[in-house]
């Protein structure tokens, strides 16, 4: 097409264990807004990685062709020097300098030894009129909202003379009328020529804004959508994003017996612990019975972690409010310690940050949540915990050099198992896997599977959070669904379907 | 063995081994003079306080890096009320002991109270209590030297003419007494080896291999006994290594042993895992540096004991002394990792370049710099073999 400003051709990238892209195509036109669509984990960020330099030439396959001719970027500032800008989902700008500051940081005015100053505030002012900020450029950005804050990322790009902007789920924390503006804006600047990829989850937006839209799913292009040739409905987008086979991905569940209900949440209400008049949980009320998979379904950023993480003891958020309700009794978890006390658990979806001590061994990552167990009187008995863990290894089948090995040499899928261990040594009635099968390959997963279906067979109840659609189908008995801190929806899973799922989760959507 | 077990024996004995080859390089250099008993003796006597810093900095290094820079001022402060109480206003020696620790423990808990519960940052905190605590012993002692007289509390505390243990038995040049205690520590050691193997046999747990064992018993009752033998030419146990000896051991047992020692590696290892496994972490902070005061106020004695007096001066660069022995005995700047065996490789690693040099005749300012060169030759070692473990 001789209009084209970019062409990404057979794009391949894998991550150790994980093939992201799988021979992606993209091919962007000039002067139209392109929208990219996906589930969490299609590979939508990876591909905008590729395309700016963050992961560099040479670490892909494939080629990318921009303005006609074939790029190799090693860095961010090679695809900035062509003119591609990529804005970020998390804001990249410093709190404790002033707009302008932010703007030129990296791209000063004036000689590198004299930072002209004049300058730069002048060309800062020019480029908010544009954007439409009203501000002045020596405002410090801690003062701005989010929704002006975003803006001012705009016309930072703006500012490096940008020629493709890529906005990476721009309205993702904006509220309506600012992502109406931002919108707005978007289109103005079409107008003037300016070439732009947005990300989003919100399919009323993209069908506001954009001229064509690519379908990713599991690393691979889907289709590219035209607005004058084609139905963009979101049902149609919706039909291409979640169109994917359910097989025998999962392992059978035998004799069900679900009994009494195990733990029920009422009236949950949280905020924000750094923003604090946000609220993240809003009024939510669930429940899970002994022997029941539960499944709370969402996209990124619908409060779900937040919800598990203020349960399990407050370990998220400000202004808790609701009750808790343990086999019918009501108490009050009010840290960790007595949470775990009340036999519960939390598997965290970033094992690495919030789940395992990675520079230590197997052994003393597994017993670390329930430590009272393998001691006497504060004296740890090394070989009853030597002993522990290695029951759990053969248990789970936890593939390493011995229990000794540290947790940080392991492969994603065997540190979800022993991330796994260290929960199911604690002895809970309830667990809460909060992605439970992110970034482990598909053998792995379906050990973690059977794992979840011996545990309910158990007696204990397992709460699943998981944004893969068809696992939480494959694997629960109902799921709930979420959307901006709110329960939208609860369906059996024998009798919804994923796209009922999906669009429930977008309907929901404002804005 | 294969390659990785090599590897990794290799990486924890890294110190160990270059003990052994400064201690030989400086032999060679001093032509065997190292060696003597006296200076043999002298090493532990002049760095029992490194020792016994050392060992409360590790804790407050495990939780994440974090130092204490004020140990140096605390050791002063704390030495200056103590020769003020005992000298001064005549109070018994061990009243003066318990009001001393005492001090130490709730200057700790101040600094700790801070980081811990209001996560002012430890290096600001400790930076004041450097300041405030320097300041208060000038204060305390109105700038002068307060001389100690009281005997007991210097032998004890490791000081004066006669500081060792006294010899039962009576022979010229020999003491008996401390050679029989090493062999005693000896059979002690090997008593608890064998007792702990049959136990782990019974119960069927995985045993390290006997020649293993062996050959690590051998080497370690051969250094103890050596040792001995050498301080008692001289003229026996130090009373300040028994002192050394009880810290260290304890330590050494909170450390690798106990619950709580296990919560020091895990904050340090990830903050935000431990608290999600139900352990109040900012105890462990507390804790810490409370432990720290505690200990500053253990070396604060001995050091007005070993110089017979308190002076506003003392204590200077201690806390370097600390610092420098826990990072060359191989707990990491980020850290999570080290043991209270290696922070005492570490010290003695110091304490035998610092001897060395000096029986050398090597200008104090030149020991400052290749001390400077050997600690961040460690830490880089540290950070390089980390980097390329990923």
């Amino acid at each position: 097409m001789a209009n084209s400003i970019l062409e990404m051709k057979q794009i391949t990238k894998t991550f150790p264990g994980v093939k992201a892209l799988d021979n992606v195509n993209l091919q962007v036109e000039k002067g139209e807004i392109h929208a990219l669509v996906g589930e969490n984990g299609a590979g939508k960020s990876t591909l905008m990685n590729v395309l700016s330099g963050i992961y560099p030439y040479g670490t892909y396959e494939g080629e990318i062709l921009y303005e006609g001719e074939v790029c190799k970027f090693q860095q961010i500032k090679d695809s900035e020097s062509k003119g591609i800008v990529i804005i970020h989902q998390e804001l990249a700008l410093i709190p404790y300098m002033t707009i302008g500051e932010n703007m030129f940081l990296g791209n000063e005015r004036g000689s590198k030894f004299n930072i002209s100053w004049s300058e730069t505030y002048g060309k800062a002012d020019e480029y908010l009129k544009i954007v439409g900020l009203k501000e002045s450029s020596k405002t410090l950005v801690k003062d701005l909202g989010i929704g002006k804050q975003q803006l001012v990322e705009i016309a930072k790009a703006l500012a490096k003379d940008a020629k493709l902007l890529i906005l990476d789920e721009p309205t993702a924390s904006l509220n309506e009328s600012d992502s109406k503006a931002l919108l707005d804006l978007l289109l103005q600047l079409k107008k003037k020529g300016l070439t732009s990829i947005i990300i989003s989850h919100k399919l009323n937006e993209i069908s506001y804004v954009a001229d064509r839209i690519t379908v990713i799913r599991d690393g691979s292009t889907i289709e590219t959508l035209d607005k004058n040739k084609d139905c963009i409905s979101e049902s149609r987008i919706i039909k291409g994003m979640v169109g994917r086979e359910l097989t025998d991905r999962f392992p059978k569940r035998e004799n069900k017996e679900i009994g009494a209900i195990a733990l029920e949440i009422k009236d949950w209400n949280v905020y924000h612990p750094l923003y604090t008049e946000r609220k993240v949980v809003d009024h939510v009320s669930m429940y899970v019975r002994k022997g029941e998979i539960v499944g709370i379904s969402g996209l990124m950023g619908a409060g779900r972690t937040e919800l598990a993480m203020s349960v399990f003891g407050k370990s998220y958020g400000t202004n808790i409010t609701g009750s808790i309700e343990i086999h019918g009794k009501e108490v009050e978890l009010k840290n960790v310690k007595a949470a775990i006390q009340h036999k519960l658990a939390y598997v965290t979806e970033d094992r690495k940050g919030n789940g395992l001590i990675l520079s230590n061994s197997i052994k003393k990552n597994t017993t670390m949540a329930n430590m009272e167990e393998i001691s006497n009187h504060t004296v740890i008995d090394k070989d009853k915990e030597y002993h522990v863990a290695c029951d759990y290894v053969k248990k789970l089948r936890t593939k390493c050099s011995s229990v000794e090995q540290n947790a940080g040499n392991l492969s994603g899928g065997n540190q979800q198992k022993v991330l796994l261990a260290k929960w199911m040594f604690a002895n809970p009635d309830v667990l809460i896997l909060d992605e439970p099968t992110r970034g482990i390959d598909v053998g792995a997963k379906y050990e973690i599977y059977s794992i979840m279906n011996q545990l309910v067979a158990e007696g204990k109840s397992v709460i699943m959070i998981s944004s893969e659609l068809p696992e939480v189908l494959g694997m629960c008995d109902r799921i709930y669904v979420m959307n901006e801190g709110r329960i939208v929806g609860m369906v059996q899973a024998e009798d919804t379907s994923q796209e009922e799922i999906m669009s429930c989760i977008l309907k929901s959507s404002n804005g | 063995m294969d390659k990785t077990k090599l590897n990794e024996g290799m990486k924890k004995y890294t110190m160990v081994i270059a003990l052994l080859f400064v201690t030989l390089f400086f032999t060679w250099q001093t032509g065997g003079k190292l060696l003597l008993p006296q200076n043999v003796s002298n090493l532990i006597a002049q760095n029992a306080y490194v020792f016994v810093l050392a060992t409360g900095m590790l804790l407050c290094i495990l939780t994440g890096g974090n130092i204490d820079l004020s140990v140096g001022s605390v050791v002063c402060f704390v030495g200056a009320i103590g020769a003020k109480l005992m000298e001064s206003m005549g109070m018994n020696p061990v009243l003066a002991v318990i009001v001393m620790l005492v001090i130490g423990t709730l200057i700790g808990a101040w600094q700790g109270f801070w980081i811990a519960f209001v996560r002012v940052p430890p290096f600001i905190v400790t930076l004041a209590g450097m300041l405030i605590f320097r300041g208060l012993s000038n204060v305390v002692l109105n700038g002068q030297t307060e001389s100690i007289t009281s005997k007991g509390f210097i032998k004890i505390f490791g000081g004066g003419a006669d500081c060792y243990i006294p010899d039962v038995f009576g022979i010229e040049e020999f003491n008996l007494t401390s050679m029989l205690l090493g062999v005693l520590a000896c059979v002690i050691y090997v008593i608890i080896q064998v007792m702990g193997r049959r136990n782990r046999v019974k119960k069927g747990y995985a045993t390290e291999s006997l020649s293993a064992m062996i050959a690590k018993t051998v080497v370690i009752c051969a250094v103890v006994l050596a040792f001995t033998y050498k301080i008692s030419k001289y003229r026996g146990i130090p009373t300040a290594l028994i002192w050394v000896l009880i810290v260290v051991l304890v330590y050494g047992y909170i450390t690798s042993k106990t619950t709580t020692g296990r919560h020091f590696y895990a904050v340090g290892g990830n903050e935000k895992a431990t608290k999600l496994s139900g352990i109040n972490t900012d105890k462990v902070y507390f804790l810490a540096y409370c432990n720290m005061g505690f200990l500053a106020a253990l070396a604060g004695m001995l050091t007005i004991a070993r110089m017979t007096s308190a002076q506003p001066t003392y204590g200077q660069n201690y806390e370097m002394d600390a610092i420098g022995s826990c990072f060359i005995g191989g707990a990491s700047a980020y850290g999570g990792v080290g043991t209270v065996a290696g922070v005492i490789i570490g010290a003695v690693l110091m304490g035998v370049i610092n001897l060395g040099m000096s029986i050398m005749g090597v200008d104090a300012n030149y020991q400052r710099v290749v001390k400077g060169f050997v600690l961040l030759g460690a830490v880089i070692f540290d950070v390089v073999s980390k980097k390329r473990n990923k």
